[in-house]
């Protein structure tokens, strides 16, 4: 009897190895895969590159119009580029999770005792680490085609911050829709179906003063648009700290909701299989 | 003290609810079975029968709708984690992480089942040692034949020195060769390690090969139970395959053969006959006989000893070959 027990407590102590060191796990798998493809983040550079040099260009004269809030289009666009690369890169993530289930490789994890959790998260983890170096990228690219911001280093790291937490909402929704399909196609069918209303419902290309009143109210529940507001708020000369606290916590709000939900699509999984 | 069973269901039921593409599928109906510490069994049936959906409720990857199921005197359902921590769990399709080496899908298994980095590094070499896959460790895995990779999987099942492995069809879609290979490793886990082994096959020889206890599940049921040689044992007599040069479409030399003494169930498929003999020996030359007075053209006949296809036969009422047929036009 004494070593049932001794067992039962090994089990214990096992079970311990809990959330934190799991999610470091994981997350190492996923950084590893993308540190041996570096070329994916090249590839996902290609459409904000167009975005910026093409419309930057043809749209250079939308500041003149009335009511416009910046001097430099391309200043503005920017930061609206940055945060529609994280969402569209995002969109792919659950890809990843799908690779998984047509292998075994989800199967067996989850009759490990991994966390749930931390499977979501150490893929989220890795993605935001993407949507960061995009993030820099992206900026690089909006510098050389002669954007220039006043908010200083303060500004860059909470645009990265608020990119980081789009590509982890729409990661983790991504995820979540992956486990729930089960299918590529549908995954990024759904994902097209939902970033495109999200892009052109916002600030990204244009100021919502210039666009139909609906335009607006619209963007006041987009995410992405907090996101934007954020951005170029704390990127400007006077940044409305009260606007990006709000703007901010709406988004961080909305990304830790929808990781938690998406970390509950698990059971849905497992009981479909 | 007796020790409890490895494994032990009782009474699993299973419905699959129905989708766009398939009505409601009860996958299990009331399947139970008891395996003793140390042994290796072997479910056996077609694709559909409702292997896979056991194995995924003994390994808490799915939940059963009802009945309650046992692993190494774990409740399933109420201990998922002292569970997950005693299975080692193969599935069908490779089960390791393409974009990272042997070792490092080794290792981070390892981890997640808590042992310490040097730990799990020791354990990994030595499980590729063992597995013979020392000089292709530091490989990542898409590059691995599949034999390879379907070892590195058990490998992986491994890891954590689980009391009970599940081996979902472990050799399905491998070369002879690597089949062979990977016979003689679960061999050598039951047999020196007493290691308790839940097998699902279709191929009957790896079954009659491996399992010390086998299980035939048919329509989410066992039908029958027992070793390999007890469960050939209980049909007595032979089996004569009659091969024609024209199928028995019309049922004819099925009537005339079942009529003839000393002859039981007979099973068309295609061209081929089976027939259930008391004695080949006397069976044979009674078969030709009737068959030459009608004129009817014979390929071959042959006479042999059950094999576990009669016994599946006996069991299901279907031969095992057109059972898969039956199953794979369903799926």
């Amino acid at each position: 009897m004494s070593t049932l027990t001794a067992e039962r407590v090994a089990h214990r102590m096992v079970r311990r190895g809990g959330f934190l060191s799991h999610t470091g796990f994981i997350t190492g798998r996923w950084l590893r895969a993308q540190y041996r493809s570096p070329a994916l983040i090249a590839f996902t550079l290609v459409q904000p590159a167009i975005w910026l040099l093409l419309f930057g260009q043809l749209f250079k004269g939308v500041v003149a119009l009335p009511g416009f809030s910046d001097t430099s289009y391309i200043a503005f666009l920017t930061p609206g580029i940055v945060m529609m690369t994280a969402l569209m890169t995002s969109g792919w993530s659950g890809t990843t999770f799908i690779d998984d289930m047509e292998r075994g490789v989800m199967d067996r994890m989850l009759t490990s005792p991994v966390r749930r959790g931390a499977l979501m998260a150490g893929q989220l983890i890795s993605n935001g680490t993407t949507t960061m170096i995009q993030t820099v990228l992206v900026f690089a690219i909006g510098f050389a085609a002669g954007a220039r911001y006043d908010g200083g280093v303060l500004g860059y790291v909470i645009t990265i911050v608020a990119s980081m937490l789009v590509g982890t909402a729409f990661g983790s929704l991504s995820n979540a829709i992956a486990l729930l399909t089960r299918r590529q196609e549908a995954l990024i069918g759904i994902s097209q179906f939902v970033s495109l209303p999200l892009t052109f419902m916002s600030s990204i290309m244009l100021d919502p003063k210039l666009a139909p009143d609906w335009v607006g109210v619209a963007a006041r529940f987009n995410p992405v648009d907090w996101a934007a507001i954020t951005a170029r708020q704390a990127l400007s000369a006077n940044p409305d700290w009260t606007s990006i606290a709000r703007h901010g916590s709406y988004l961080l709000a909305f990304t830790l909701l929808v990781a938690y939900l998406s970390t509950r699509a698990f059971r849905t999984y497992q009981r479909s299989v | 003290m007796a020790l409890p069973p490895a494994l032990e269901a009782v009474e699993l039921v299973k419905t699959y609810p129905a989708d766009r593409k398939q009505p409601p599928l009860r996958a299990l109906d009331g399947l139970s079975f008891t395996v003793p510490e140390g042994v290796v069994l072997g479910l056996l049936g077609p694709n559909g029968a409702g292997k896979s959906t056991t194995v995924k409720i003994l390994t808490t990857l799915s939940r059963a709708d009802s009945g309650t199921a046992r692993v190494a005197g774990l409740d399933v359902g109420k201990q998922q984690e002292e569970v997950r921590h005693a299975i080692g769990y193969v599935p069908q399709k490779s089960s390791s992480d393409p974009m990272a080496t042997g070792i490092e899908n080794l290792v981070l298994s390892g981890r997640i089942y808590g042992l310490s980095r040097q730990e799990s590094v020791r354990r990994a070499a030595e499980l590729l040692e063992r597995f013979d896959l020392t000089e292709a460790g530091a490989r990542q895995v898409r590059t691995y034949s599949g034999g390879m990779q379907r070892k590195l999987d058990v490998a992986l099942g491994l890891v954590h020195r689980p009391r009970v492995l599940f081996l979902d069809e472990p050799t399905t879609g491998l070369d002879p060769e690597a089949r062979a290979d990977l016979w003689t490793e679960v061999e050598r886990l039951s047999g020196a390690e007493g290691l308790t082994v839940l097998l699902t096959t279709h191929y009957l020889e790896e079954a009659d090969r491996l399992a010390g206890q086998l299980a035939i599940v048919d329509h989410g049921k066992i039908v029958a139970e027992g070793t390999p040689e007890a469960l050939k044992a209980e049909l007595r007599g032979d089996s004569v395959q009659v091969e024609l040069v024209d199928p028995d479409t019309d049922g004819d030399v099925r009537r005339l053969l079942t009529a003839l003494p000393g002859v039981g169930e007979v099973v068309v498929d295609g061209n081929t006959l089976r027939a259930r003999v008391d004695r080949g020996a006397t069976a044979v030359p009674a078969v030709l006989g009737a068959l030459e007075e009608k004129a009817i053209p014979v390929t071959a006949v042959t006479v042999s000893r059950p094999s576990l296809d009669d016994v599946y036969l006996q069991y299901t009422g279907r031969s095992f070959k057109s059972a898969e047929k039956d199953e794979e036009r369903a799926a």
